[in-house]
């Protein structure tokens, strides 16, 4: 049995793997990971690989793979996690394909450190320590269009006239389609509906543990434009494609477990919030900025990030107010299990291992340095300015990718979240994406002064 | 199993003194065994013939290990539990990890009959144990699960509670008594891992199905039917 850095192959759980291919007819077996930048990375083997795979992991060359890439040697092992190993529920039925998640591991067995379910991990150690289990819930927003055409404005479906049916019917048809596949899956759905803006979309998951959510949203990224793709239809994360109208965001709901007790409810306090609670959401105020630039990665991210389309601008929390950065949801009937509260900036674009870790070290820093919660913002910020707001101690979310990698780069809490690995590729990275933009001369610049000046 | 196999597995490592005596004057060969990894790496080319695990000293390492046991591609049969008068509560619910019991302080000879019984009755042929309730079928020989004869892809763990529950219809379980008997005590998560895995057996089932699994308020779950209702 093969027992390192908390990685435990479970010999039923291999056996289990190994009968369901027989059983089942499997062709194929993808084995998913994921890169630095949070893409969906996968390669095949057969099944008569999958019992060595399963035992020794499969080596591979990652110099390829956006941030896997290093000076000394390229080769890294990954090794499927069975727990992870479901059988796709699209493709031939008689040659059926199947998914299973991997850890990468350097080829001496120890943690890859530029793989970011390892990060997960990793990150996931000091709350497991307390006996803390960390839960997501996050609701996905997203926005179908024709397919793209390089160049041109994106066309939404709700204005496309598509084929003979009406729009709705074809959106509304896709969503519970892919609400199906999800749940073959074993990605339950809460909720899914229309959303304000033409042709977006939101599905919200019901909550699981981090690692398993984070799994679950590369899952759900795929399903999504697969989905689209089979009707012809261009599903997009984007966070801001349209101007003018909603961006995509990903509300995420969050509370840690201490076994079957919610450790975020309290009923002697007020707002239902123990002090566990409040001090994790301190440490996600206090280091919000830091963990920007990972919660919300692209140039395009900060154009979601501005008043007046719900989406949060100011580092402040409330009970009922959509414009801070953490909103603390009533729960149905007090459900002191569903005591939780939402972190709102976060966009559907990121890399869901890395946000996570971000986040839950953040709250993790708050409550192990007891951080105060500062008092409620519950009017309305739109309306303040800049004074009123200094006032109060209220910050902003960091303006553009710019600013957050700056804010970020001083960061030890994100440093030591990510593992310098990551970290140092990530800056690099985004610095690069952000001089690139700088140097964009865009068409509201040429509207705008090409005349006048 | 191979039909050479004449190799007992004994729990715990050391035996009490008078089970080794009984097995060794009975003529069994055995070998004791400090837990499930010993298993695999102890085990005779042909396979175990059985297993006798006396449950008094150590009650969880000795349930970990018949779950295991029974868990096996060939699962270990027949096994013989040793149990004290102040466990046999622990029984409930435990008929799938068992094939027969002795009460502590044993007596010898009721021992080696019980024994060699079950040894006799383990020489019939063995068919695949399909476990059926209304459309489900769970074919727990090779994992496979379907529903109206279509194929269930379950993952390991959905698989164990749905086999679990689908075993015990009509009853009703706690959280922590699926936690404990699925996923065993030792597992990190909590209750709470119940209800993911609940929720996403019942996605899987799907909107015709999942009401094979119901939510006892303020309890736990049911599988099918309540007996009475």
């Amino acid at each position: 049995m093969l027992q390192q850095n908390g990685l435990v192959m479970n010999e039923q759980q291999r056996n289990y793997v190994l009968h369901t291919v027989e059983e089942r007819g499997v062709r194929l077996v993808r084995l998913w990971f994921t890169d630095v930048l949070g893409n969906l990375k996968s390669f095949a083997i057969s099944p008569a690989e999958l019992e060595n795979a399963l035992e020794d992991g499969m080596t591979f060359d990652g110099s390829s793979i956006d941030g896997f890439s290093r000076v000394q040697e390229s080769d890294v092992l990954a090794i499927p996690d069975p727990n992870t190993f479901e059988v796709l529920p699209w493709g031939d039925s008689k040659a059926a394909e199947a998914r299973v998640f991997c850890d990468i591991h350097n080829l001496d067995g120890t943690p890859f450190q530029g793989d970011p379910r390892q990060v997960l991990r990793r990150n996931l150690e000091e709350a497991r320590s307390m006996g803390l289990t960390f839960y997501v819930a996050p609701d996905m927003e997203f926005f179908y269009f024709e397919p793209p055409v390089r160049g041109q404005a994106p066309v939404v479906l709700d204005e496309a006239g598509f084929f003979d049916l009406t729009a709705s019917d074809v959106s509304g048809s896709l969503r519970k389609q892919t609400i199906r596949t999800l749940e073959a899956m074993g990605i339950p759905v809460e909720y899914s509906f229309h959303e304000d803006a033409p042709s977006q979309h939101e599905i919200d998951l019901r909550h699981n543990d981090v690692l398993s959510m984070a799994d679950a949203i590369m899952t759900f990224r795929l399903v999504v434009k697969e989905v689209a793709s089979s009707q012809g239809v261009y599903a997009s994360f984007m966070p801001k494609p349209l101007e003018g109208v909603q961006g995509s965001g990903m509300h995420l709901h969050l509370s840690l477990f201490n076994g079957e007790e919610n450790a975020f409810f309290s009923a002697e306090d007020d707002y239902n919030l123990s002090p566990i609670a409040k001090q994790f959401m301190a440490g996600l105020l206090r280091h919000a900025a830091e963990i920007t630039a990972v919660t919300n990665q692209t140039v395009n991210s900060y154009k979601r990030l501005v008043p007046g389309f719900e989406a949060p601008v100011h580092i402040s929390w409330a009970r009922n107010n959509r414009s801070g950065l953490i909103r603390v949801p009533i729960p149905k009937k007090g459900n002191p299990l569903a005591t939780r509260i939402e972190y709102r900036s976060p966009d559907p674009a990121c890399n869901p291992y890395l946000a996570f870790s971000v986040i839950l070290a953040a709250g993790m820093r708050g409550i192990r340095e007891g951080y105060e919660l500062p008092a409620e913002a519950d009017a309305n910020l739109f309306q303040m300015d800049d004074a009123q707001l200094f006032k109060l101690g209220i910050d902003q979310i960091p303006s553009s990718l710019g600013d957050a990698l700056k804010v970020m780069e001083e960061s030890s809490l994100v440093a030591e979240a990510l593992g310098e690995h990551i970290f140092e590729w990530f800056l690099r990275n985004k610095r690069n994406e952000w001089r690139a933009y700088k140097a964009h001369v865009s068409s509201f610049e040429h509207d705008r002064y090409l005349r006048s000046l | 199993m191979s039909a050479q196999a004449d190799m007992l597995a004994v729990f715990p490592e050391s035996p009490p003194p008078d089970l080794a005596r009984t097995l060794d004057l009975a003529g069994y060969r055995w070998k004791a065994v400090s837990g499930t990894d010993d298993v695999a790496r102890n085990e005779p080319a042909a396979g175990w013939a059985g297993a006798v695990v006396a449950c008094d000293v150590d009650p969880d390492g000795a349930w970990a290990l018949c779950r295991a046991l029974r868990k096996r591609d060939v699962p270990v049969s027949p096994l013989l539990l040793l149990v004290g008068g102040g466990q046999l509560g622990e029984l409930a619910l435990r008929d799938d990890l068992y094939d027969d019991f002795c009460l502590t302080p044993f007596h010898p000879i009721e021992l080696e009959a019980r024994l060699r019984h079950q040894l006799w009755r383990g020489g019939a042929s063995v068919k695949p144990d399909v476990v059926e309730y209304s459309e489900l079928a769970l074919n727990v020989e090779t994992y496979q699960a379907s529903i109206e004869g279509r194929p269930l892809d379950l993952t390991y763990m959905e698989y164990e509670l749905l086999k679990f529950l689908a075993q015990n219809p009509g009853k009703v379980f706690t959280r922590e008594l699926l936690l404990s008997r699925v996923w065993g005590y030792e597992y990190y998560g909590g209750a709470r891992t119940v209800d993911v895995h609940i929720r996403r057996l019942r996605a899987k089932l799907g909107e015709e199905h999942q009401n094979l699994i119901q939510t006892v308020r303020s309890v736990g779950y049911r599988f099918g039917q309540s007996r009475w209702g």
